[in-house]
């Protein structure tokens, strides 16, 4: 009966010891970073190879799965596929077309393709957070490759992340879904900036909401162009993020908020670019104003100068010229 | 000895699942929660202390490979580990009942813990949603996961069992 009593208390010790040693933890996790970074980065190393073989697996799993998917729906499918071929071999004979003028209106501006200029590399996603609540993944690429804290994460044609921390051979990104998630953007036709949140609510639905648009002159519309703000400070600017898909006023009658479209496929994420360049940011305010205030200019003496340029077909042009 | 090694390799082999295989049998965007099926099975068969110990380092592997706030899961799984640990004198040997309502009661005090500490403490306050969305999703789809592991890890337990029995028998 003793002994009993003695497990029973030495039970509650330890549940006591080890619960005050994970608040001690999380402590400091959050307050001391760098005491962490160690074994994280020691472990990372040892996962990461791992995860990427188990990753080779699942993919080979998936593929394999998708072979035993009926025949019926696949001819289905592939009836579907015909006509979008069909419709898509039409669209791009026109964009060939159209790409060729927008080069030869790029020469004349002298705009050189910036967004294509930055260095990039290629990663592929490995692992995912371990619950259902948040969305970061990993990627197999790390500082071994020249990747580093806040370097942003594209993938086809628009803005998928930024990289939250970094080991030697792996990286995590917390994407822009996440709900975590605030990005300083703004509409590409007139430069009003708003504030893109990623939000758990909206995820199944497709959409991002857009809050905090300052669109004094009503000139924002659904179906306008979002892409990352040239005053943000950790995002380069003139990435694409997605495109207005609901435009409410505020309470307030002063900002517009909203919902976007982003053009990322956040699903069926495989294989990422992380732009290696990093976002100079200069906390100045007088020096965000002169940007702004050359934007506008640029902006404006583009839209007097040139009718004929449609800025919506290319989603990798950039809008904004990038700051100094 | 062996049972620890045994638990090490099982626990770290369960949080590569979690973090990378499982992200390819998600289903509406949310997966199976296996370490805590584990933490609840062992919780379960050998009772509190063994529950508590799982837990705790099924939360440290999970929260060192998937880069999150160390020792957030670690305290959560070992409190759940601790709770469960409290039915072992209700454990039958061929009993599938009791596990799986324990994995889906933990499921749910896990889904609603990280609700408040991870959602609610920055102002998302419509709880009825993440409840149908995420919390009860993850509870049902871990509770057919349990089925089909529960025999496993029950089988697992019962040759450790006996071959620490064995080697305690040889000493003697």
């Amino acid at each position: 009966m003793r002994r009993k009593n003695n497990d029973k208390q030495s039970g509650r010790v330890w549940l006591t010891l080890l619960s005050i040693f994970c608040i001690a933890l999380i402590a400091v996790s959050f307050l001391k970073e760098s005491v962490i970074s160690p074994v994280r980065g020691a472990t990372g190393i040892l996962v990461t190879p791992i995860q990427k073989g188990m990753n080779g697996i699942g993919s080979w799993i998936s593929s394999l799965t998708v072979n035993f998917s009926d025949a019926a729906s696949l001819r289905e499918e592939n009836a579907a596929l015909q006509e979008k071929v069909d419709t898509l071999t039409a669209e791009n004979s026109q964009l060939v077309l159209e790409k060729e003028e927008l080069s030869r209106l790029r020469q004349l501006l002298e705009l050189s393709e910036q967004y294509s200029d930055y260095e990039k590399v290629g990663a592929r996603v490995i692992s995912k957070d371990s619950g259902n609540w948040f969305n970061r993944f990993t990627i197999d690429k790390g500082a071994n490759d020249g990747i580093k804290v806040d370097a942003n994460v594209i993938a086809g044609s628009g803005l998928v992340g930024i990289v939250t921390e970094v080991g030697p051979n792996w990286a995590t990104v917390r994407s822009i879904i996440d709900d975590n998630s605030n990005v300083s953007a703004m509409v590409a036709t007139s430069s009003d900036t708003c504030i893109i949140a990623g939000n758990l609510q909206l995820i199944d639905e497709g959409t991002l909401s857009l809050v905090k648009l300052t669109d004094e002159n009503n000139k924002v519309h659904v179906g306008d162009k979002v892409v990352t703000s040239n005053i943000s400070e950790k995002y380069l600017p003139g990435i694409l993020i997605g495109y207005i898909c609901e435009l409410n006023n505020d309470a307030n009658n002063l900002t517009k908020s909203g919902q976007i479209t982003p053009v990322v496929d956040f699903r069926h994420l495989q294989e990422v670019l992380v732009i290696l360049e990093l976002k100079d940011y200069v906390a100045s305010p007088e020096d965000a104003n002169e940007k702004d205030e050359i934007i506008n200019d640029l902006n404006d003496s583009k839209n007097s100068g040139n009718d004929t340029e449609d800025e919506s077909e290319d989603p990798n042009i950039l809008t904004a010229p990038r700051s100094e | 000895m062996r049972r620890k090694i045994a638990m090490t390799v099982l626990i770290v082999v369960c949080t590569l699942l979690q973090c990378g295989l499982f992200r390819w049998i998600e289903i509406a965007s949310v997966k199976p929660n296996l370490l805590l099926i584990i933490t609840v099975s062992f919780g379960l068969m050998r009772g509190k202390k063994s529950g508590m110990i799982t837990g705790l380092f099924s939360g440290l592997c999970c929260d060192l490979f998937s880069f999150d706030t160390l020792g957030f899961h670690a305290l959560i799984y070992m409190w759940i580990g601790y709770l469960t640990g409290h039915f072992y004198r209700i454990f039958y040997d061929d009993d599938i009942k009791t596990p799986l309502l324990l994995v889906s009661a933990a499921d749910l005090i896990y889904g609603v813990v990280c609700y408040i500490s991870t959602f609610l403490l920055r102002g998302r306050i419509h709880f009825f949603f993440y409840l149908r969305r995420i919390i009860i999703p993850e509870a049902l789809y871990t509770v057919i996961l349990t089925i089909l592991t529960y025999r496993l890890l029950y089988h697992l337990n019962q040759r450790l069992s006996i071959t620490d029995k064995r080697s305690i028998d040889r000493l003697v």
